[in-house]
């Protein structure tokens, strides 16, 4: 039993140990993206190849959920609301909807899980292949080269998205209150230009924001250290790298709306 | 340190996950000479090499370069250590998403101010000196494995390094290929007076590029010296290697039940 015990105490003193530095090593890995803007090499272009994976890439999948989700708001917001005869507010409550909550967090969702996933792959096998060591050996900043470029595209492409799914979605909105269950086209776009102020619009910005670094930062974070703390580097470290950059990043993502939706309400 | 001697490894230990893999490791690697680190699968070359290239810091024991202790290096003069170096990794490390040409290209792109045609150039240079000039816009995935060492030590040649560590050159190449390898590292060091070190367990390449040989048993260095010496050496366990003599085990059956069982008989 006492042996037991020690081997217990032991486990979760191990375990603490290794989560507390897993954290400071995540901060420290946030520090060294951020320096990386300020190190060569240029970032422009490829900046711009990664925007148009994270963002160009994504704009089919977005667009079709948005669509859907929009079209889901509308049905279900018409029959809501016309149980208290308010079927000219579905407009105002399909958008602010979008706006303030769902453009964001399905984006991101959805961002997390096409683009997310593959960065932290990619960047995943290219530590258990040693190509990130080559990096260090040919005096190249990894953060620099690697995940800084990502880090910008990243941030840049998904308010960007978030703004295309909420168009989209208030379209699927209106084809369906407006165009399948008669409400009014006037109620609907004055709804929408009633209810919706800066204010809507900026929440959406400010958690597109908080979504992209927390997306990125997770995602890449995971690729980069795969298999490290294992201290063995193969196909598996990668895909559970993966998996869990996947999870986390969507629970961070949850998370973190409901404070700043706590907070800027 | 004789004035010969580049780098001077003294007194190195080195510890894997709680097991020490390297034990007081000491010798020196001469300047613009071929030094061949050797070994059986598991004895710590690898570790060893990680070492020398700054990938693994030093704990106990020292490691000289032209004097000054890489273990003391600051990030700074670590970079600075690593533009003078080339490594050449046991698959290749060659970055997947570039062509060959683009792989050499990266560290004269991000170090050097030279114009896109020139880089071209020398990067077309550099696949030639390898016998892969044909190949310059393959994709790594479209090679051979031999052939993507080829382009990794094309690329690890690329920034003109002063000194060159390779890991297991020869491994997986044909014959004619490998002493096409051995050629290269020989014409390296005689027109551009490199500075080479080679990891690697095969005998005949290593007999027949070394200046200097380091044989590695268990972490510890069993014999040092130019080839000559190394045949010459009476011990037994470098004998057994030279010879091609498999190991022996005189299996305790009490010890082997009890790692059987987990438990004292």
């Amino acid at each position: 039993m006492g042996e037991w015990m020690v081997k217990l105490i032991g486990a979760l003193g191990a375990y603490g140990i290794r989560e507390i530095l897993s954290v400071g090593r995540l901060g420290i890995f946030f520090l060294y993206t951020l320096r990386g803007i300020f190190i060569s090499p240029g970032k422009f272009w490829p900046v711009v190849k990664h925007i148009e994976f994270i963002g160009t890439k994504s704009f089919f999948v977005i667009g079709f959920t948005a669509a859907f989700s929009g079209m889901v708001l509308g049905l279900q917001g018409y029959y809501t609301l016309s149980k208290f005869a308010s079927e000219g507010l579905l407009g105002s409550a399909v958008a602010l909807t979008l706006i303030r909550e769902l453009g964001p967090v399905l984006t991101a969702l959805m961002v997390s899980g096409r683009a997310g996933s593959a960065i932290t792959a990619e960047i995943g096998i290219m530590r258990i292949e040693e190509q990130i060591d080559a990096l260090d050996c040919m005096a190249i900043d990894p953060y620099a080269y690697l995940i800084t470029p990502r880090f910008i595209a990243c941030i840049i492409a998904l308010p960007m998205l978030t703004a295309f799914c909420d168009v989209v979605g208030i379209f699927g909105g209106y084809a369906i209150g407006v165009d399948l269950l008669g409400v009014s086209a006037g109620a609907f776009w004055d709804g929408v230009y009633s209810s919706v102020v800066w204010k809507d619009v900026y929440m959406g910005i400010i958690k597109s924001l908080v979504f992209a670094v927390l997306i990125i930062w997770i995602c890449t974070y995971k690729g980069y250290y795969s298999g490290v703390d294992e201290g063995s580097f193969g196909p598996e470290q990668v895909s559970r790298a993966t998996t869990d950059a996947v999870v986390i990043s969507s629970i961070s993502i949850l998370v973190s709306d409901y404070v700043i939706t706590s907070i800027m309400l | 340190m004789p004035p010969d001697d580049l780098i001077d490894v003294r007194g190195l230990k080195s510890f894997y996950r709680g097991r020490q893999v390297l034990f007081d490791v000491t010798f020196g690697i001469p300047r613009h000479r071929v030094t061949v680190i050797m070994g059986a699968s598991g004895c710590g070359k690898t570790t060893l090499l990680r070492h020398l290239i700054g990938l693994k810091r030093t704990g106990p024991g020292q490691i000289l370069v032209d004097g000054e202790d890489l273990g003391a290096f600051s990030e700074g003069l670590l970079k600075t250590y690593r533009r003078r170096i080339g490594v050449l990794f046991q698959g290749g490390a060659l970055f997947n998403s570039m062509s060959l040409r683009e792989n050499i290209a990266v560290p004269l792109k991000v170090h050097t101010k030279l114009a896109d045609e020139t880089i071209r150039i020398m990067a077309v240079m550099k696949l030639n000196m390898v016998g892969l000039s044909d190949f310059s816009e393959f994709m790594p995935s479209q090679l051979s494995g031999g052939m993507r060492k080829r382009a990794g030590l094309a690329r690890a040649l690329a920034m003109d390094p002063e000194i060159l560590f390779v890991d297991e050159p020869s491994s997986g190449l044909d014959p004619i290929t490998a002493a096409g390898l051995d050629r290269l590292l020989l014409d390296l060091r005689e027109t551009l007076g490199m500075t080479v070190v080679v990891v690697t367990h095969e005998l005949e390449s290593a007999f027949k590029i070394a200046d200097r040989i380091v044989m590695i048993d268990k972490g510890k260095v069993i014999v040092l010296g130019d080839p000559d010496a190394v045949r010459g050496c009476t011990d037994e366990r470098v004998q057994q290697f030279l010879n091609r003599e498999a190991d022996t085990h005189q299996i305790n059956i009490d010890s082997y039940y009890e790692s059987l069982l987990d438990k004292e008989l």
